[in-house]
């Protein structure tokens, strides 16, 4: 004990006690915090009850306790299961920090947890519900490629390679987005995106632009027959990459054509 | 001696030795220096090195010739990918999945041109005479005597017209030539009808119904939820085959419209609250800037973007332009509901839609 006074006032002193007192806290805090990985249950009350605990703790901050929305989120009343396996299962809530537009990341609840969120929510006012696997079952590649140009191809690009809108906000690349969760947005309309309800859009044209979607952004399906694709976005990529690549190449060249040539007499 | 033998030797540019003739005037400090002393390459004076030079070169018309032959090889040997893109499909890192026949037409096209050009440079560079020549040009004015004859013929034929002297010929003249470009004229309005009201009008009118692009089936207010984007037309299309119907894309182009909800509160434009039904608004589909069909929509902002220019319109302020270059807000079509419960406008547009033009007010 002596010795330890003795080292107080050394210059690690601080940080030794600072990084002790941080263990300590985070020991402390795991060891009793009640465990927040729910189990799955097969009964609905029971699911809705522990959706209520996983949206008071992730998502009451800025939904509100009862999911009425604050100034930093929307109500969640009558927005349905679909939006919350939307917007959950791809990882855009818990958003990270408010802005213009909420990217999708690293999904972090298990999909049973957002089950049970969707439980909880839809029991807050009536709402699309989770789409069934046949109600997003692929259709008619080519009938919805026709649907897909006349509704979705004005952002979301002629090629599902999304692209951009007003102040910071964007269309996302559809490439790589499961069927279910492009049924759920077309559905729900996340974010800005506007919804296409199965009264202006029935069922089979959204599965119709599932297949075509899904056709479109495989690479081994839809192969880029012309070569490298510079992300299929239009004039954009393809003026940059002639004006810096294709003209940096011509200016080498003409360069190398006009350099002077090797002496035999070094001057 | 003729006076042609006397021109072509005067223009023929003045004889300057291989290594610049101006010597540097000592006491001026910007005096042109003339060309640096020529070194001679080492395939100048190196035999063997000439020698190699020109097998390098000749191995680059050789490999031109070799990627031609590949050129056509590949034509006639690789199938072209079919549409499902399960045969005739290569994966190239960097380039993906791509045609086999595309990649390796391209290739063999590029090296054959690039080995032809690249072995002219090198022939250029290592084997061609590099010796630089000064050519002096001559002066680009006559000489003082053919000058004074041309003035002097002009004046002498000037004279001689009469174009002076005689002003009714001059002034009936320019009358002729004034007047000769009306016949042009003529010509240029008759080449098609004027425009006449086409521009002002669309093919909405009144109580036509809206009838949904995708379903090719009437409106109803409750279809149209909020937040949700619609496109609709006038009815009497046929989108499914356009080209059963020759006034299809004449039509689309003018009437197309984009039908939007919003909460009625929401809607900041009394006059355009009023236009709608309920909060569901109808607006042109045509950006006012150029024409470009608009439908970038973002429901939470009620903002519509245009993909061409970037102008933005506000639909919960009457269409307002927000941002961009476009002139007029996007016009809105006065829609109710008719005794068949269906969306249906109450007239046309009352100003045109799509680009101003020169009449537009």
């Amino acid at each position: 004990m002596k010795k330890l006074s003795a080292r107080r006032r050394h210059p690690l002193a601080a940080l030794v006690v600072l990084l002790f007192a941080l263990a300590t806290t985070g020991g402390l805090y795991a060891a009793f915090a009640p465990t927040s990985s729910a189990q799955a249950d097969t009964s609905q009350s029971l699911s809705v009850e522990q959706g209520k605990k996983l949206f008071q703790v992730g998502c009451s901050s800025c939904h509100g306790l009862s999911g009425e929305g604050t100034k930093d989120g929307p109500t969640l009343v009558g927005v349905g299961g679909a939006a919350v396996d939307f917007q959950v299962g791809t990882g855009r809530m818990p958003a990270q920090q408010p802005g213009p537009q909420i990217p999708s990341k690293k999904v972090i609840y298990s999909q049973a947890q957002i089950d049970q969120l969707a439980a909880y929510i839809s029991t807050l006012g009536a709402g699309p519900s989770i789409p069934t696997a046949n109600q997003y079952a692929a259709g008619n590649v080519a009938a919805g490629g026709e649907l897909f140009r006349t509704n979705c191809a004005q952002c979301h690009n002629f090629a599902g390679s999304g692209g951009a809108l007003s102040e910071g906000k964007y269309a996302p690349t559809l490439e790589g987005v499961s069927s279910k969760h492009i049924y759920e947005a077309m559905l729900t309309g996340p974010q800005n995106m506007p919804a296409f309800p199965d009264t202006t859009m029935p069922q089979q044209q959204k599965q119709d632009i599932i297949a075509f979607i899904q056709h479109t952004t495989n690479p081994s399906k839809n192969p880029n027959y012309g070569g490298l694709t510079l992300g299929s976005l239009g004039p954009v990529t393809e003026g940059l990459f002639g004006w810096i690549f294709a003209l940096g190449a011509l200016i080498g060249i003409a360069i190398w054509i006009a350099a002077r040539t090797p002496k035999a007499k070094k001057s | 001696m003729t006076s042609q033998d006397n021109m072509s030797e005067e223009h023929l540019p003045e004889a300057v030795g291989p290594h610049g003739g101006a010597v540097a005037v000592h006491d001026d400090p910007f005096a042109d220096p003339g060309l640096p002393p020529h070194e001679p390459r080492r395939t100048d004076i190196d035999e063997r090195a000439a020698a190699r030079a020109e097998r390098q070169v000749a191995r680059w018309f050789i490999l031109s010739m070799i990627a031609t032959v590949g050129f056509i090889a590949s034509y006639v040997a690789i199938k072209p990918s079919n549409g499902d893109g399960t045969t005739g499909v290569i994966y190239i890192f960097t380039l993906g999945h791509i045609s086999a026949l595309n990649f390796a037409l391209g290739t063999t096209l590029g090296i054959s041109l690039f080995g032809i050009g690249a072995g002219a440079v090198h022939w250029a560079r290592t084997l061609m005479s590099d010796e630089e020549h000064i050519a002096e040009r001559h002066p680009i004015e006559s000489t003082p005597e053919v000058r004074a004859q041309v003035f002097a013929d002009f004046r002498q034929g000037a004279a001689e017209s009469g174009f002076g002297r005689r002003k009714l010929i001059r002034n009936t003249m320019i009358g002729a030539m004034a007047m000769l470009p009306l016949s042009a004229i003529v010509l240029f309005r008759d080449l098609g009808p004027l425009p006449e009201k086409k521009l002002d009008t669309t093919d909405w009118s009144a109580g036509k119904q809206l009838i949904n692009m995708n379903t090719n089936e009437p409106l109803q207010p409750s279809d149209i939820t909020v937040g949700s984007l619609t496109f609709a037309m006038p009815p009497g299309l046929n989108p499914d085959d356009p080209n059963a119907d020759p006034t299809f894309q004449e039509v689309i182009a003018t009437s197309a419209l984009l039908l939007v909800r919003m909460e009625p509160s929401d809607i900041k434009d009394a006059k355009s609250a009023s236009w709608g039904y309920d909060g569901i608004l109808a607006f042109s589909k045509i950006c006012t800037h150029v024409g470009c069909p608009i439908s970038l929509y973002e429901q939470q902002t009620h903002h519509v973007l245009c993909p061409c220019h970037q102008s933005t319109f506000d639909l919960s302020d009457g269409g307002r332009v927000i941002f961009g270059p476009a002139g007029h807000p996007l016009p809105q079509l006065q829609i109710t509901v008719n005794a068949d419960g269906n969306l249906a406008a109450v007239r046309d547009f009352t100003q045109p839609v799509g680009p101003g033009f020169w009449e537009r007010s």
